[in-house]
């Protein structure tokens, strides 16, 4: 054998012994099937979107404790590339978003945190388990997660609040969104022998939002909470687009060096 | 050295300098007048993307410890405020730990270079030593600085390490105590880790990667060929097939080190989490020591360990032998391999072969770290631990080609000890797992029958090449 065959009888016994061994197994378990979220965080109509449901229907339980309300306006297009000043901006978010106010009846300002008042003791008295802050759910869930947990609740008697939900098992949370969507059931397709068709689910009776309007409403607010978990995600991609050009251009710069001083040894 | 005072061909500013310490000198020594050899490749790019890393590694760092809170309440605020309120924060924080893994991938690359061309042959033991000191300085400072965000696989994979110490007979309960600072992992903990990760342990890679690269000075690079330079030399003293490190390697890395940042700043701008491999997405929800994950995985660089840590469950201070005793072998290289050629490229087939399933079963044990345990993996882990240590018994069985009749032999005995750990553990009422055991054999068996039977059977697969005299290409 000559070197170079034999080079590349060692680059490639490397990959070809690890798929030999890993394929020789099944993989491992079987993962949820999750729906596609499909969320654009630069949609910045469906962010504000989302901006507005999650403090309407989640905030009373769930705070967003690392977010400030002033950032979240500024990053999600209520600023002054879009025609708001700073004074519309504080205006908006005390009439339509900011419902805590402190002890003395103040109301939060604007550049805080968007923390709630609902502790974790009551949360444990109400539904026997925390509320947890959802900052990050979208980076430890992940967009298609959250997306079809909200689409996922299924009317369910044994359950204290009547429903349960079909990508988190016996989940302590209610539907709070019941009324707009409706109420499904889980139903099993016929099958052959033990093996049930997968578990599907019906709507019952329909509620406020037709489907599809309820399918928009849940990727606003999937989208608006993928935001939320980063959101140095709005500008990462573009610096790295930029980052990536110059040392394209750096790298071409320095091979030239390179070569330039190498090309009298031999 | 000359005494002083010294006398320099410099004037000026320089000059000053080097009568008052010696630049000039050691100017010449590591750089314009260190003879590498000129027939460097690929392989030999991860030496200095490594100090790269740890360069990056320091200054990052520096600015995380501006804003980061080493407080069992704060710590999890503290890095959510660094990625957002924190001007630059999220840059700063996702060099550090895309720079985590940067750093392990270069250093095994590094190691995996030293294995293939026995760059710690030819009085480099020391470099080697050094080497590995460096490398478990490395797995320290990592393990540590994983607890400070304070997140679910934080908390839950500490746990998983200092209950390691807690398998030691006798001292391991005072002992684990003692690390913690306290019964569980809490305030104390993350305390101390705090300052072993931000002072003690940076300050001994620092000492050990200069000590490193004195020791390799000393002696000299090795290559791909496995030729020492040194020995031809012309009439100046200066080795025919060197080449001074200034100018020649320091321009050769420049377009290396573009092409890494190429690849570390995809990551850092693009996918920064690496699917959940450079950071977990358990480890964004803050740690709750009363609620266990379903599945614990430690970051990907310990998971290869991890899985020997698993597969040995004889007795859990077994297993933790078996993990530090995985990592002690990649200590005593210098003494296993006594195989005077030093390159694989000169070395058996048998040898090629064997180098490329152990890198493959390294990479196989790394994928099982990260997966729950089902009968079959767990079986494929047993399985990859044997052949990962069987490695260095075939290491050392080629050490001599001369005599192959030997490598039937350490066959017959290398297999009887596979059948033998097969037969203690077979138990027939445990059905899955004794399945498993029956076909699972095939992996060890198979990488014995590869790198012993087939170069006693097949002569051709023994033989050695001549090493030239001078390097090729």
């Amino acid at each position: 054998m000559s070197n170079s065959i034999r080079k590349w009888v060692f680059v490639l016994l490397v990959p070809i012994v690890v798929l030999g061994i890993l394929g020789s197994v099944g993989g491992a378990g079987h993962k949820l099937p999750l729906q596609s979220a499909n969320v654009d965080v630069h949609d910045t109509a469906s962010l504000q979107r989302g901006f507005k449901y999650y403090v309407n229907y989640c905030m009373g339980c769930h705070s967003l404790k690392f977010s400030r309300y002033n950032r979240v306006a500024e990053d999600i297009g209520l600023n002054a590339d879009n025609g708001f000043s700073e004074d519309d901006v504080a205006k908006l978010l005390k009439e339509e978003i900011i419902f805590t106010y402190d002890e003395e009846g103040k109301q939060t300002k604007t550049g805080e945190l968007m923390k709630n008042a609902y502790s974790p003791k009551a949360a444990a008295q109400a539904f026997g388990t925390s509320v947890p802050d959802l900052s990050l759910v979208g980076r430890s869930r992940g967009p298609d997660w959250i997306y079809s947990y909200l689409k996922g609740f299924y009317l369910d008697p044994s359950r204290p609040t009547g429903v349960n939900n079909i990508v988190f098992d016996k989940v302590g949370m209610p539907h709070v969104l019941g009324n707009l969507q409706g109420w499904q059931v889980l139903e099993h397709a016929e099958g052959e022998g033990e093996h049930h068709g997968a578990p599907k689910l019906v709507l019952q009776k329909p509620g406020k939002l037709s489907p599809a309007e309820y399918d928009k409403m849940v990727r606003d607010l999937t989208n608006f909470l993928t935001y939320v978990s980063e959101p140095a995600q709005l500008s990462r991609y573009t610096i790295g687009i930029f980052v990536i050009l110059f040392l394209l251009l750096f790298f071409g710069v320095a091979y030239l060096l390179e070569k330039e001083y190498w090309k009298d040894i031999h | 050295m000359a005494a002083y005072p010294r006398t320099t061909e410099a004037t000026g500013i320089l000059g000053w300098f080097d009568e008052r310490f010696p630049i000039i000198e050691t100017w010449k020594a590591h750089m314009s007048e260190y003879y590498a050899p000129k027939n460097f490749n690929f392989w030999y790019y991860f030496g200095v993307l490594a100090m790269l890393v740890l360069v990056i590694q320091i200054v990052s760092g520096i600015f995380l410890t501006m804003h980061y809170k080493p407080d069992a309440q704060l710590a999890f605020a503290s890095v959510e405020y660094i990625m957002r309120d924190v001007p630059g924060g999220w840059f700063i924080r996702y060099m550090h730990s895309t720079g985590a893994s940067a750093f392990f991938i270069v250093v095994y690359l590094h190691m995996y270079r030293g294995l293939m061309y026995g760059s710690y042959k030819g009085k480099r033991e020391l470099v080697w030593l050094i080497g590995m000191a460096i490398y478990l300085a490395l797995m320290a400072e990592a393990f540590m600085g994983y607890l400070l965000p304070w997140g679910q696989m934080s908390f839950w994979g500490a746990q998983v390490i200092i209950n390691l110490f807690n398998t030691i007979p006798v001292v391991g309960d005072a002992l684990s105590l003692w690390i913690r600072g306290d019964y569980v992992i809490s305030d104390p903990t993350l305390n101390r880790l705090f300052a072993f990760h931000v002072a003690a342990v940076p300050l001994i890679l620092v000492a050990l990667v200069f000590v490193h690269i004195v020791a390799l000075h000393t002696v000299g690079s090795n290559n791909p060929d496995g030729i020492e330079i040194k020995k031809l030399k012309d009439d100046k003293g200066v080795p025919l097939d060197g080449v001074p490190f200034h100018p020649y390697y320091t321009v050769h890395d420049i377009p290396a080190i573009a092409v890494f940042f190429m690849v570390f700043f995809t990551i850092i701008f693009f996918i920064p989490e690496m699917g959940g491999y450079f950071l977990e997405h358990a480890n964004f929800e803050p740690a709750n020591p009363l609620k266990t994950p379903e599945h614990i995985a430690p970051v990907w660089y310990f998971t290869p360990f991890y899985t020997v840590l698993r597969a040995v469950t004889l007795a859990p201070f077994a297993g933790t032998l078996a993990m530090f005793g995985a990592i002690v072998m990649l200590f005593l290289l210098p003494w296993i391999d006594r195989n005077p050629i030093k390159s694989w490229r000169y070395r058996s087939t048998a040898h090629m072969i064997n180098l490329a399933i152990f890198a493959a079963v390294f990479i196989v044990l790394g994928y099982l770290g990260v997966k729950p345990v089902t009968p079959e993996f767990k079986e494929m882990g047993v399985r990859m631990t044997e052949i990962y240590f069987l490695f260095f018994a075939v290491l050392y069985a080629h050490s001599n080609t001369a005599k192959p009749g030997r490598y039937l032999i350490w066959y017959i005995v290398l297999v009887g000890a596979v059948l033998l750990i097969d037969f203690v553990r077979y138990n027939p009422e445990d059905a899955v797992s004794a399945k498993q055991i029956m076909w699972q054999w095939v992996w060890p068996v198979g990488y014995l029958s590869l790198t012993l039977l087939l170069p006693f059977l097949v002569r051709r697969c023994n033989a050695e090449k001549p090493v030239p005299e001078r390097v090729t290409s």
